[in-house]
């Protein structure tokens, strides 16, 4: 007989364990996939997983798509952390590209070393503006963020679509949805000659570093980790929610504006309608999948990036439809959310009585 | 026993050599790269169906379906350039700078980008189809079955290849009956099924009868079936979706060009062209007249499809006013590809203005 017990406390092993699990349970369910599909399991798996990242600028492509994942899950783990449910990274991350792609703009075939700064600067101004508003919503009028965060997104698409098919539009282009190419001044350096790695991911990097300092060597990080246990001790201990979850959501929006930014000043060049493809929605998977710890993230956001390049590879290699990738990520997640139940509770087997 | 030899060998000989040309020009491998699924029954499907041509036709293909025209884009394109493909039709505008960019670093890989402007590279073609074509065609029919004089018009973009549409539709139109108005919803999408239906549903409900679409979905055809009016198939014969409401449908026919240009690179005469083609060229392609027409209406479609094959008829003849009656096109005269290439004023008869 099988019994079901709940756990105290759930032990730390485990914690690290299960996502490494819910990834070996998406590769399995993932050959199964294939092999029902009429396809060889291992080798679908070697096009997804292997190919796509053997050389040099597989790799390097692999760090260009990893960064805004990673760049966004830092964000909302701040708040995530201290139970503040910000869906709406895909918003922040347009209108930061919005605002840091009309700064360039401005600067249209103008050059100077000041330009890339005053960009960046507008990127991450822009997601925190952006973010700003689902936190005082809540802060002040008790709305829920969850419902205003994932509105937005859809607002913000729809004033980039204005932008770029009105007053933005390249005045040479025909009247196409897409502004003019950025001066060299307001892109970001490339990393190496020949491949798309670009500086942005100096940002992400920073990101995890100063997130990990927040987390686990300041007050506020102890802050938030109380809030995020239980919001009534928070309150006990006499802390300020509302300053608190103001400033997460402003960290959060920055982050994601920010990796906004390394997408248009980056291997776009340009605003258009597609600057992503829904990084902001992934990072979220990212995020749990990462345990909501710095470094747990990085390696999160490596395991869904190399999704989206898999299936291109296996798509072009092995004609494996292409939506595969999705099915992937929403794997990934699927099983990491059935193996947390191994956290707080146990399975015992217990031998039947004769 | 010796002759026998002989001629076998020199029979094998002759065998080998027509095996390895045929081999060294079959093996040409032709890369597609797609914007939506091949299975939306609109733009992407039409083009895997070209695909399919060159497939027929002797050649390997490869296709990579729903590629977004983010940073993605590149990335697939460099991957298809590096893996030996040796010609890369990129199907979607948004494309445009990834293909020139990645055609730069593969010289010796040719680039086919749809409806785009540039040719940066001499690698690099465009091609695009004279659609418009299609539309005088549905435009005749739509002037002739409307009763409420209310034309509805879907329409996606405000660029200079929907406004042309939009024009030569309604010029068609008033041509058969001077007292029709267009009306135009913008959904500014090209894909969204759920978007296509509320602004088709938004034309029924201003009285319009007979609806045209620039939108790639089956939806407004659907949303007509509903409602009891007329419509138009986009891109592919959409009659099986709304047996009742599709009077014809404009196909998109990508096939010829892409046999056509696939071959070029396997015989080496592959060279940068700006392809635009329509009725008379075949890529594009009016489907069976519904039996809902009259004898007479359907007889006067098919005379003005040979004219406009031939170029006896211009989409774009004068007299053409535009909304505020000044002469766009004067009388005997017809539009210059340059005009229609730029076109972003409506003609008369057409409401609203040019969302900006």
């Amino acid at each position: 007989m099988i019994k079901i017990v709940k756990r105290d406390q759930p032990p730390r092993a485990i914690f690290f364990f299960t996502p490494v699990l819910a990834i070996f349970l998406t590769l399995v369910a993932g050959g199964l996939i294939f092999f029902i599909l009429g396809f060889k399991p291992f080798e679908a798996l070697k096009f997804f997983f292997i190919v796509p990242i053997a050389d040099k600028y597989g790799f390097s492509e692999l760090l260009l798509k990893a960064t805004p994942l990673c760049l966004i899950a830092i964000g909302l783990s701040f708040c995530f952390k201290s139970n503040n449910w910000n869906i709406g990274a895909e918003g922040q991350l347009t209108f930061g590209a919005i605002v840091s792609g009309g700064v360039a703009l401005l600067f249209y075939e103008q050059e100077g070393f000041y330009i890339l700064p005053i960009v960046i600067l507008a990127g991450a101004i822009g997601g925190m503006l952006y973010a700003s508003i689902p936190a005082i919503l809540k802060t002040y009028f008790n709305t829920n963020e969850i419902l205003v965060s994932l509105m937005l997104v859809y607002v913000s698409k729809l004033i980039l679509d204005y932008l770029v098919v009105g007053p933005w539009s390249n005045p040479e282009g025909f009247n196409f949805p897409e502004t003019r190419q950025f001066s060299d001044s307001a892109k970001l350096p490339l990393l190496f000659e020949g491949l798309r790695i670009h500086a942005g991911i100096f940002l992400a990097l920073a990101a995890v570093v100063i997130s990990w300092f927040v987390f686990y060597k300041t007050y506020l990080g102890f802050q938030m980790k109380v809030s995020g246990f239980s919001l009534k001790t928070a309150r006990y201990a006499g802390y300020k929610g509302k300053k608190m979850i103001i400033l997460v959501f402003l960290i959060s929006g920055a982050c994601a504006g920010l990796a906004g930014v390394g997408e248009i000043t980056g291997p776009i060049g340009q605003l258009h309608r597609e600057i992503s493809p829904d990084y902001g929605f992934t990072a979220i998977i990212v995020a749990f999948l990462g345990r909501l710890h710095p470094v747990g993230i990085i390696f999160a956001s490596l395991v869904v990036a190399i999704t989206y390049l898999g299936a291109e590879t296996a798509q072009i290699f092995m004609q494996i439809p292409k939506y595969t990738g999705q099915v992937f990520q929403g794997m990934i997640l699927f099983f990491l959310l059935a193996s947390d139940y191994l956290l707080f509770f146990k399975i015992k087997f217990i031998g039947s009585k004769k | 026993m010796h002759k026998f030899l002989i001629r076998s060998f020199v029979s094998s000989l002759v065998l080998l050599f027509t095996l390895t040309v045929a081999a060294v020009a079959k093996d040409v491998k032709a890369a597609f790269v797609y914007i939506g699924p091949t299975g939306d029954h609109g733009w992407t499907y039409q083009h895997d169906v070209g695909r399919k041509a060159v497939e027929a036709a002797g050649f390997k293909t490869t296709y990579v379906e729903g590629v977004p025209e983010s940073a993605d884009a590149e990335r697939v394109l460099r991957q298809l350039a590096n893996s030996g493909h040796d010609v890369i039709f990129t199907t979607s505008f948004g494309y445009m700078n990834p293909t020139n960019k990645v055609a730069k670093e593969f010289p010796n890989v040719k680039f086919e980008h749809a409806t785009g402007y540039k040719r940066e590279h001499p690698n690099v073609s465009t091609y695009a189809a004279r659609f418009y074509e299609g539309r005088t065609i549905l435009g005749t029919i739509a002037g002739t079955m409307t009763k409420s004089n209310i034309i509805g018009y879907v329409a996606s973009f405000p660029i200079p290849e929907v406004i042309r549409g939009i024009n030569s539709f309604t010029l068609a139109a008033q041509k058969v009956n001077p007292n029709i108005k267009t009306k135009i919803v913008w959904a500014f999408t090209w894909y969204d099924p759920g978007k296509e239906a509320e602004a088709a549903k938004a034309l029924i409900d201003q009285g319009a009868d007979v609806i045209a679409q620039h939108t790639d979905s089956t939806a407004i055809v659907q949303m007509a079936e509903k409602a009891g009016v007329y419509a138009f198939g986009q891109a592919s014969d959409m009659d099986k979706f709304a047996p009742k409401a599709v009077l014809t449908s404009v196909e998109n026919n990508w096939g010829p060009y892409y046999v056509d240009r696939v071959k070029a690179v396997a015989n080496g005469t592959w060279s940068q062209k700006d392809t635009w083609h329509g009725i008379g060229d075949g890529m594009v392609v009016i489907s069976d007249l519904d039996s809902q027409m009259p004898a007479d209406l359907r007889s006067k479609v098919k005379k003005l499809q040979a004219d406009l094959a031939s170029g006896k008829v211009h989409s774009f003849t004068g007299p053409i006013y535009d909304q505020k009656g000044n002469l766009m096109v004067a009388e005997g005269k017809t539009a210059d590809d340059g005009m229609l290439a730029g076109m972003m004023t409506y003609v008369k008869g057409v409401e609203g203005d040019i969302p900006k």
